[in-house]
């Protein structure tokens, strides 16, 4: 680790923290329906939709209208993707004459990207046409953030209001969403992309004599603006395998810095546009600092693991000053990598520009550990606020009695019900993540995916299975995972991820709306202070990441110990 | 103060653990689904033990029985408390005979003797002398003194009368003198005494709405930690790590916070009973519990802030009057008022002025009446006189001076009460009476005010003395001139703002506050419609008990949420003691896991499970007696907590289970 490595990570941070207060209070306004400085000239178009569409914007929605209305939505936006997928070879803009995508695979990338998880069991370059990326995978790049958001929107009324039914319309908070918040700044960050040299053409690739004087064909497309929305939205899905390491992706220190900031903007603005419409920023500041607490350690961890490098390797003459380089590029360095990891993770971005697999034993556990506390770090795009919440509620649920009073968050007590609905999401994780690593781990035809064996290979398992249900669409990679079985199971667990977290959530939120606001006191139990802000990351270690150390146990910690015994396997 | 035994009385040990191995029923167990896990875990150990017989988990499966145990144990011993309480509520209901009035409409007073057990609600009896009152009723005619010892433990009588506040009786108690017709308002089965028998015996006890909020959230966390044991399986064997299933269900039971789930149910029948030992009864749990979230305390100013006696505090001498005189004037004409106004003149001139009681021969006692308002005693031709000031000016037969009228003012704009003294047709000055706040009432009301709590002051005085009293008392809110209607209105507003209001209350004309308030609580003293509106009743009728009442409920969830802290914190530790014993065969690297350097693997193992059943054990008292309530606001108190179960929950267990490792190692039974 070097001053110079952690300035640059400062620096970064920094940028991203200068924007969270304006861009916080931006969204507060526009989800609660005042007028902001882009209206004069969005205002006609968000209208003309709703007129389009027959939606009458004052119309409120209690938590089954709003859920319904989200899954109507969720399940057109499927079978329209997975109708693009396969229907593929027969569509336009296909100039390298790609044929249809099989039916597991495009179940799988169809789920994924409807759940903002993005996890690409395919090479994009070798497997989707332009208009496949475009029209199928792109639009689901704003409308997954966008109703990530929304969902957020509808837990956040549930504290701003008192005794109402309402938590506000699906359809105009996505509206809002995409047109005020994600197309304006995908806009800029894609102009701004394009400046710092990344390609943005419909040409679909170049033919190159390389030096050699071979002939090599450079696949092309319009990169930049995927680029802009696959960060802003937490996407991550890479128009590339290779993801943000590709130099057309990702071309320089400065792009990267850009991808970094742009993957942290809205997920850290969205806990001020909490506070704000809760009647309290410093609410939102308590929840920021929690997830920057638990976030800036996953950095220090990795940046300290991989500058430490791997000792069976400086035992074979390589010089252990750079670290552990390996699957790293050595424009990013190791601080700046590092961070991307953490960030990517502690976001359900998944968008990578290092090689996890490739990451120490501890490098590796961070990320995994992240996305397994239920990416809330501050996690996917709205995702990671409702997240937070939840854990808000349990944390103020178990701590809160001890102030002698029934627990209440935010002035609305925390009863019998909201714990039931709580604990009902809290559960999805560990069980579709432990279910089908300990299932695939035990089945052959899921082993034979496998590079790696022994602890490793476990990673491998654990991570693909952490990454589908936490949406978070990273892979750990070592992992074929373009088979039946990966394909189906994976796409099960992105759904559960989704959906079967968010519907107990928003019948929490239905619940807390339709309750009175009790009036805070000095009795009332403080959720602004910094002792909150550590009992919130203490629940999140303690209820949110306990049940997943035995596995991690048995891969990363145990691989770490191993490697230090100098066993290798 | 009811008949309450000691926390461990020899006796209900005894049959507290007779009760717990009764308690092991699985049927009843049901209900607390962490230990019912926990005893499913020691079945399946015990057949495998049964089925392969080895030491190791023969005392596993002891262990996790003991687990089971020691909380049925916990659980046993709170209800064991209140069955003895209730043995005694029992002696005073046993069959009673009843005089039936055949014909009440008449004063003919024939009557027939019926068992009280076939009573209905509307029948009129007569009860006599040194009869025992059948079941509870109102007095419609006569009053009697009663002495109610049978359910409030205090042996000195008190006065029941038809009409008015006071016409509510009990039955079970006894009629000390006179003769009352009761008209009964409960029938068998369903009176204060029944009630109270079933509350404090348990007998209907449901989980309350935060009891039952927690046991969700345990009951979620169990089968989240069941989830990691089961797949474990999975991804041992991936690893070629053969775990046997008594390691994992040993895993299992230390991971689901039996703590807490050992002691939640002991935790909710102690704070019950802790609320009875203040001599007060709840009619539900929620009450309780709704006790500690109150935001407001709507208190009767008198008796509560008050002596309820309005004293004197001050002599104030017209000009050319010495303070001594206006004070002997005022001793000798309080000679003749017996009521506490004049008892209090006569103190404070006898404690402030070192005046002596003079010799009454040769004088005339004027004495105190509600007509004349004044009283006097005419001694050496002298007509010394005091009392209400217009009285007082009349008697003197002069216009007030504006002097007197200023000093008149005065006292009346602070609140106090003036009384003129005159001699003869002299004016010699006022008399300030006050009610006097009680001592300390002050500091007891800004303690509450840290923690979040307002206090309002409801009296019937004008609005000018209840701000002076008001501001005194340093109470946050009054009432003036408060009607029943007034306090209602009052509660509702309050309600409507979002905050929890307890009052409390004995007429018939508060029963609609006390229904509307969430904690009303009755007096024993109050009327049988009061007695039904609120949902506590306070044997003791002292108003001041509403602060108790506060406390105790807070000291309830607080307790509760210390123990969920300490159990969920001591996973930490465990982990620390399991993993590593897990695996080490397969990866004798995972030593390093080992950071509390235990001895073996199998003792390792036993040692956490017998370190999770000995704390079920060590934290009952804990459980009973509740964790210290401190009148500090929220987030000191937090701090505090925090760092005593959550940080010692993370802690301690290090130091117990290496503790016990190392007994267990020495005496090589692992």
């Amino acid at each position: 680790m070097s001053i110079n490595g952690w300035l640059q990570i400062a620096v970064t941070l920094a940028l991203v923290l200068a924007v969270v207060l304006p861009l916080g209070r931006f969204m507060a306004a526009l989800f609660t329906g005042q007028r902001t400085f882009l209206h004069p000239i969005l205002s006609p178009v968000e209208h003309g939709f709703y007129r389009a569409a027959g939606i009458d914007p004052a119309r409120e929605q209690g938590w089954a209208a709003y859920a319904m209305a989200m899954l109507v939505f969720s399940g057109a936006g499927f079978a329209s993707l997975y109708a693009i997928l396969r229907l593929q070879g027969v569509l336009p803009f296909n100039p390298a004459e790609l044929p249809g995508v099989a039916p597991d695979l495009a179940f799988n990338t169809a789920v994924s990207f409807l759940t903002n998880t993005n996890w690409q069991a395919y090479s994009g370059e070798i497997t989707m046409s332009p208009f496949a990326q475009m029209a199928g995978l792109a639009v689901h790049n704003f409308l997954s953030a966008a109703t990530g958001i929304a969902l957020a929107m509808a837990v956040t009324r549930a504290f701003a209001r008192s005794g109402e039914m309402g938590l506000g319309n699906f359809w105009v908070d996505l509206t809002r969403c995409t047109l005020y918040v994600l197309l304006p700044l995908s806009i800029v960050l894609a102009l701004a992309f394009v400046a710092l040299g990344v390609p943005q053409t419909l040409t679909g690739s170049l033919d190159a004599t390389t030096l050699e004087g071979a002939r090599q064909v450079i696949p092309l497309g319009p990169l930049a603006s995927q680029e802009a929305i696959k960060q802003l939205g937490t996407n991550g899905g890479g128009y590339f395998n290779a993801n943000s390491a590709h130099p057309f992706e990702n071309p320089s220190a400065l792009s990267n810095m850009l991808a970094i900031w742009a993957m942290l903007a809205i997920s850290a603005a969205l806990p001020i546009t909490f506070g704000r419409m809760v009647g309290s920023e410093r609410q939102g500041w308590a929840l920021l600092s929690a997830m920057a607490i638990v976030m800036l350690g996953g950095v220090a961890l990795v940046y300290w693991a991989e500058t430490s490098g791997n000792p069976l390797l400086t035992a074979l003459g390589v010089d252990p000053a750079l670290g552990n380089m390996e699957g790293k590029e050595v424009r990013f360095g190791q601080a700046m990598s590092a961070l991307f990891v953490a960030v990517t993770t502690g976001l359900s971005c998944g968008a990578v520009d290092v090689m996890h697999d490739s990451l120490t034993p501890l490098g590796g556990l961070v990320p995994l550990l992240l996305i397994q506390l239920g990416e809330v770090l501050p996690g996917g795009v709205g995702s990671g606020l409702y997240g937070m919440v939840v854990f808000c509620v349990l944390a103020v649920f178990v701590a809160g009695l001890m102030v002698g009073r029934t627990p209440e968050f935010l002035g609305k007590k925390i009863e019998a019900r909201e714990i039931r609905l709580a604990v009902l999401a809290v559960l999805i994780l560990p069980l579709v993540i432990l279910g089908f690593t300990s299932v695939a781990a035990m089945l052959p035809a899921a082993l034979a995916s496998l590079n790696n064996q022994g602890p490793h290979g476990l990673s491998e398992l654990l991570y693909a299975y952490s990454s589908a249900a936490g949406n978070n669409g990273s892979a750990f990679a070592g992992l074929n995972a373009n088979t039946p079985w990966f394909n189906t199971t994976l796409g099960i667990a992105m759904m559960l991820g989704r959906f079967a977290y968010v519907l107990p959530v928003l019948a929490m939120a239905g619940s807390l709306a339709a309750k009175t606001r009790v009036a805070e006191s000095s009795g009332t139990f403080p959720t602004t202070s910094l002792l909150f802000v550590g009992l919130l990351v203490g629940v999140i270690l303690i209820l949110g990441g306990l049940q997943f150390f035995p596995a991690l146990a048995l891969g990363p910690i145990v691989e770490h110990v191993l490697m230090h015994a100098s066993a290798t396997f | 103060m009811l008949n309450s035994p000691a926390l461990f009385d020899r006796a209900i040990l005894w049959a507290a653990a007779r009760d717990a191995v009764w308690k092991l029923d699985p049927r009843s167990l049901m209900r607390n689904p962490v230990i019912f896990v926990t005893e499913v875990g020691a079945a399946l150990t015990t057949f495998l033990w049964l089925r392969a017989p080895d030491a190791f988990s023969g005392q596993i499966a002891a262990w996790l029985w003991f687990t089971v145990l020691f909380a049925t144990f916990a659980e046993a011993v709170a209800e064991g408390r209140g069955k003895a309480q209730a043995a005694s509520l029992r002696q005073a209901r046993s069959d009673v005979q009843a005089k039936l009035l055949l014909h009440p409409d008449t004063q003919d007073g024939l009557y027939a003797r019926v068992n009280a057990q076939t009573l209905e609600a509307g029948n009129v009896v007569l009860v006599e002398t040194g009869d025992v009152i059948p079941l509870d009723g109102e007095i419609i005619q006569g009053v009697a003194s009663i002495n109610e010892a049978a359910i409030t433990g205090e042996s000195a009588p008190v006065i029941r009368e038809a009409g008015g506040d006071r016409s509510a009786v009990t039955g079970g108690t006894t009629v000390l003198s006179d003769t009352i017709r009761v008209r009964i308002t409960a029938a068998a089965g369903s009176t204060f005494i029944d009630r109270m028998i079933a509350l404090v015996e348990g007998a209907e006890r449901q989980k309350t709405p935060n009891e039952l909020a927690l046991s969700v959230l345990l009951s979620g966390m169990t089968l989240i930690f069941l989830i990691a044991v089961v797949t474990l399986w999975g991804l041992a064997g991936y690893s070629g790590t053969a775990v046997s299933v008594v390691v994992l269900v040993a895993l299992l039971v230390t991971l689901i916070p039996t703590t807490i789930g050992g002691l939640l149910s002991a935790i909710g029948i102690a704070g019950m009973d802790r609320l009875i030992r203040f001599n007060v009864i709840a009619t539900s749990g929620r009450a309780v519990e709704a006790a500690g979230d109150v935001d407001t305390l709507l208190l009767d100013k008198t008796g509560t802030i008050t002596f309820g006696n309005r004293m004197a505090t001050e002599f104030l001498p017209l000009i050319g009057v010495s303070a001594s005189d206006l004070a002997s004037a005022s001793l000798l004409a309080s000679m003749g008022d017996e009521t506490p106004e004049g008892r209090s003149i006569v103190a404070l001139a006898k404690a402030d002025f070192g005046l002596r009681e003079p010799t009454l021969i040769g004088a005339v006692l004027v004495p105190f009446a509600a007509q004349t308002r004044l009283s006097g005693l005419d001694i050496d031709g002298r007509q010394v006189r005091k009392g209400a000031v217009d009285s007082v000016l009349r008697f003197a037969g002069v216009t007030a001076p504006p002097e007197f009228r200023q000093a008149v003012d005065r006292v009346a704009r602070t609140g106090g009460t003036p009384l003129a003294v005159a001699d003869g047709t002299r004016l010699l000055g006022v008399i300030h009476l006050k009610d006097v706040i009680k001592p300390a009432i002050r500091e007891r009301f800004a303690a509450l005010r840290a923690m979040g709590i307002r206090t309002v002051m409801v009296t019937g005085d004008n609005p000018v003395t209840a701000a002076a009293i008001a501001s005194e008392a340093g109470v946050d809110d009054f009432i003036a001139e408060a009607t029943p209607e007034d306090k209602l209105a009052y509660i509702r507003r309050e309600q409507v703002g979002g905050r929890l209001i307890a009052m409390c209350g004995d007429g018939t004309n508060d029963a609609p506050a006390l229904a509307q308030a969430d904690v009303g609580v009755a007096m024993q003293t109050g009327t049988q419609a009061a007695r039904e509106a609120g949902n506590m009743v306070d044997l003791d009728s002292s108003p001041t008990k509403l602060i108790e009442i506060v406390e105790i409920g807070k000291q309830l969830l607080m307790t509760r949420g210390s123990l969920t802290t300490f159990s969920i914190a001591n996973d930490v530790a465990k982990y620390f003691a399991i993993l590593p014993a897990l695996f080490v065969v397969t990866y004798p690297q995972m030593q390093v896991l080992n950071v509390m350097g235990l001895g073996s693997p199998q003792s390792a193992i036993l040692s956490a499970v017998i370190f999770n059943a000995l704390i079920i054990v060590a934290l009952i008292p804990l459980a009973l007696r509740g964790v210290p309530y401190r009148l500090v606001g929220a987030a000191a108190l937090l701090r505090r907590n925090l760092l005593v179960y959550g940080l010692g929950g993370l802690v301690l267990p290090f130091i117990g289970i290496k503790v016990i490792d190392l007994v267990v190692t020495t005496l090589h039974l692992a």
